[in-house]
């Protein structure tokens, strides 16, 4: 007997960090963390510069020399901070943390599009990743390929922006589902070149 | 779950009496102890001015006989008795060491699911037992060069280390008695020692190539923090693999069999390894093994092991995109591990890199020096100030979910500490059990994966597939070892694991060994064990009334703080009367439960305050 996927809930803030309840059952959200609006633009940098900050206080190291359940305190502390810090820097973690705190849930495996331009469009990559290492110059099939998807994850990442701005929040949602589908292709682009390599 | 204290930057909330912790290097070749004198890192030596220890222990029909260059002695006449190279060994299965083929000239035994032991005249040996002489060796001439008790040591471990190997370095450090604070990877160590000479800003590649394992890890410099960006490797690939590439060589052309003894396959390695060193310097070198002389030059022992070198190298372009970092970016690579004293290493390391590698400091002992910074740090002498280490996982860790798939829970190169969620459902109406199979690795199929454990929550309420919700939580801490934790949300069922992986040592088997050992008479570990329980009733009570007295009237009501108080004085007098480890440890579990709620408020209202209302340039200030 094995598990069965059901649904992600690491986007989750509360409970699903640590192992108590009681523990940090923080209201703080991810944004709140770092001092920063919740909003969908945000200055990586700058997030850095807050993040190395807040590490420097609460991380692990920093307890050493205290108490066992004050050390594991730290542990759950800083690894709230490290997933803050995840969530906010990924464009499709940010999109759908934004989204499940308007209510939205994140888990978009059940989406099933009826958008007929980007099941074309789906079908089309899928082959065009198939062929790559058919291809007499497999380097350059997957440049292009690679450069094609950037560019249209780019776009999408905009469009959740103005869809997310105009609180439009089913075509935002729309949007997450395909940025997943375009996160996963680089994914499996990367993959593709390792293979390339091992050949 | 206590109290945070919460203390002003640079102040420990207790002046505090100075500790002695060292920095170990644990490695397939040599190890190495250290320590910080006078703020300075140094490396041990022993009475005859060696600072290596060779990780050799030769075993007699009476034991241990032999421990470092002493039991290298034994290595052409007693071959099977005389262990080296145990690192590779440690957290492996019997079919990760069947791979490394004669290698290793032991006999092995499978006895269990564990790790294959080694079959010598004293007996069937664990390579966690070898390590652990290693590891006490080095202790007591720290010991005994500084004279004082150690209160604790950072034991190094190559950053690729998987779950298994990790749990079995730590399993060695229990059995030797050596207080862990730290696993510290090797790169990370090695740039602490490199960052804190230089105060360099900006991003750095450390390429470690040791005797058996290569690391490749991408760190990120900035006033004082040390980010890993990502890291990589292969913890099977190191400099004894290029002494094998080169005895192939002789042996065919020494026109020796293929079936060679023991003896002749260490005549043949160590006449390989004399070979390799003496070509850093030279371009030619003459062999003699048994009746065969010949000769060897540096372009054809570079042929022999250009390809090993090929792989380091990809595995360095893997782990810069991992990193999300291109070449021109990296301002300096810092070479560590006696194999990168290879020409033909260092060559094409600088060349990938397109920069002149550092290397000022001495490759074999800049781990240890790095080891003994952090562990001066930790066990509470310096304030670490501004220095701080973030770490990643180097392999995913994920859970097997139908079809023997893996579904990733916690991604490579995460920042440890971690902690991640994900729910899952049954899949059969009624199903009141779950197994939960841990995998480590970032392949797609379960078989392709390291299993690290299973376990199985029970009692499940039956249900319709698909109704029950079952959460399992995956924490990794700052050592990057592994809690797993399960719990069905509708019946609040829990089940929890600490993952002590397949290949590691069972409780009961360390406790066995520590039993075993005559170092560690019974008697000696109650006394040790109360005092440690001690300890940690003291700090609890001072962290507690500390942060009473802080924060006590913003965050609690007065009968919670009589609750509190009166846990405390409990606390107190217990420690006083009882002289029963397990007793205190007891009490101590409870009051830290109780004030729990309290903690988390503490902890949520600093994390609320910490950068509120400032400016990005006031952060960076500090």
């Amino acid at each position: 007997m094995v598990v069965e996927k059901a649904s992600t809930c690491d986007l989750e803030f509360a409970d699903s960090t640590i192992q108590s309840d009681k523990a940090l059952n923080t209201s703080n959200n991810f944004f709140e963390i770092f001092s920063i609006p919740v909003a969908w633009d945000v200055d990586i940098e700058g997030l850095k510069v807050r993040y190395r900050a807040l590490q420097k206080e609460f991380h692990p190291d920093r307890y050493a020399a205290s108490s066992d359940a004050q050390k594991r305190l730290a542990v759950q502390t800083a690894a709230v901070i490290n997933q803050a810090f995840d969530t906010l820097t990924s464009p499709l973690s940010r999109a759908q943390y934004l989204l499940e705190r308007k209510g939205i849930s994140a888990d978009q495996e059940s989406y099933v599009t009826t958008d007929g331009v980007f099941l074309m469009q789906q079908i089309e990559l899928r082959e065009a990743l198939g062929g790559v290492t058919r291809s007499d110059k497999p380097w350059l099939a997957l440049e292009r390929l690679r450069s094609t998807v950037e560019s249209t994850y780019q776009n999408l990442q905009n469009e959740f922006q103005q869809f997310y701005s105009a609180e439009t929040l089913d075509s935002a949602f729309n949007t997450v589902a395909k940025m997943q589908f375009f996160n996963k292709l680089l994914h499996e682009l990367e993959q593709l070149e390792y293979e390339l390599e091992d050949l | 779950m206590v109290l945070l204290q919460i203390s002003e930057p640079g102040q420990s909330p207790q002046p505090h009496q100075r500790k002695n912790a060292v920095g170990i290097d644990l490695g397939t070749t040599n190890s190495l102890v250290s320590v910080v004198r006078s703020g300075m890192p140094e490396t041990i030596a022993d009475q005859a001015g060696c600072h290596l220890l060779p990780s050799v222990v030769h075993y007699s029909t009476q034991g241990v006989d032999a421990v470092g260059q002493e039991a290298l002695g034994f290595n052409v006449s007693d071959p099977l008795n005389t262990i080296s190279s145990v690192k590779r060994l440690m957290g492996r299965g019997i079919n990760d060491v069947l791979m490394l083929g004669d290698q290793l000239p032991y006999a092995f035994q499978q006895l269990d699911e564990g790790m294959p032991k080694i079959d010598t005249v004293h007996g069937l040996i664990s390579p966690v037992q070898v390590s652990a002489e290693i590891l006490r060796t080095l202790v007591n001439l720290a010991e005994q060069s500084l004279d004082v008790m150690l209160d604790g040591a950072v034991i190094t471990v190559p950053a690729y280390f998987d779950e298994a190997q990790r749990q079995a370095t730590k399993d060695a450090a229990t059995l030797a008695g050596i207080k862990v604070l730290r696993l510290l990877n090797e790169p990370t160590a090695a740039a602490i020692a490199y960052g804190l000479d230089a105060e360099q800003e900006g991003i750095i590649a450390i390429y470690d190539l040791g005797g058996g394992t290569f690391d490749i890890s991408i760190l990120q410099l900035t006033r004082g923090v040390f980010e890993v960006l990502a890291t990589g490797g292969d913890s099977a690939l190191g400099g004894d693999d290029l002494d094998h590439a080169i005895a192939q060589w002789l042996r065919v052309q020494s026109g020796m069999n293929e079936s060679l003894n023991p003896m002749e396959q260490r005549i043949l390695l160590e006449a390989a390894k004399a070979a390799k060193e003496e070509l850093t310097e030279i371009d030619h070198v003459n062999v003699a093994i048994l009746e065969w002389e010949g000769s060897l030059t540096r372009s054809v022992m570079n042929g022999l092991i250009d390809d090993l070198v090929a792989r380091t190298i990809r595995s360095c372009r893997r782990t810069m995109r991992d990193a999300g970092v291109s070449v021109d970016e990296i301002q300096n690579v810092v070479l560590v591990g006696g194999s990168t004293r290879s020409p033909l290493v260092r060559d094409k390391v600088s060349k990938f890199f397109g920069l002149q590698p550092m290397c000022s400091l001495d490759p074999d002992s800049v781990v240890a020096l790095g080891a003994a910074i952090q562990a001066d740090i930790l066990v509470g002498n310096k304030s670490a100030g501004d220095m701080l280490l973030l770490d990643v996982i180097p392999l995913s860790l994920g859970i097997e979910t139908m079809g023997g798939l893996t579904e990733k829970i916690i991604h490579r190169n995460a920042t440890i500490p971690v902690s991640k969620a994900q729910e899952f459902t049954t899949f059969k109406d009624g199903q009141t059990a779950m197994v939960i199979h841990v995998l480590q690795g970032d392949r797609e199929l379960v078989d392709d994966c390291r299993s690290l454990a299973k376990f199985e929550l029970r009692g499940i309420p039956p249900m319709v597939a698909g109704a029950a919700k079952i959460r399992v939580t995956y924490q990794v801490d700052a050592d990057g070892l592994l809690n797993v934790t399960a719990r069905e949300l509708t019946s609040n069922v829990e089940s929890r694991i600490e993952v002590k992986p397949s290949y590691g040592l069972g409780e009961t088997e360390i406790t066995k060994m520590l039993q075993d050992s005559f170092s560690y008479a019974r008697d000696d570990m109650q006394a040790r064990a109360l005092r440690e329980q001690q300890v940690e009733a003291d700090r609890m009570v001072e962290d507690l009334l500390t942060a009473l007295a802080k924060d006590a009237t913003s965050l609690l009501s007065e009968e919670e703080i009589q609750c509190l108080n009166l846990a405390i004085a409990e606390l107190q007098k217990l420690r006083l009367e009882t002289t029963e480890h397990r007793v205190l440890a007891r009490k101590i579990e409870a009051v830290g439960k109780t004030s729990e709620t309290f903690a988390a408020r503490r902890m949520d209202a600093s994390i609320k305050s910490a950068l509120a209302g400032q400016s990005l340039e006031d952060i960076e200030r500090g």
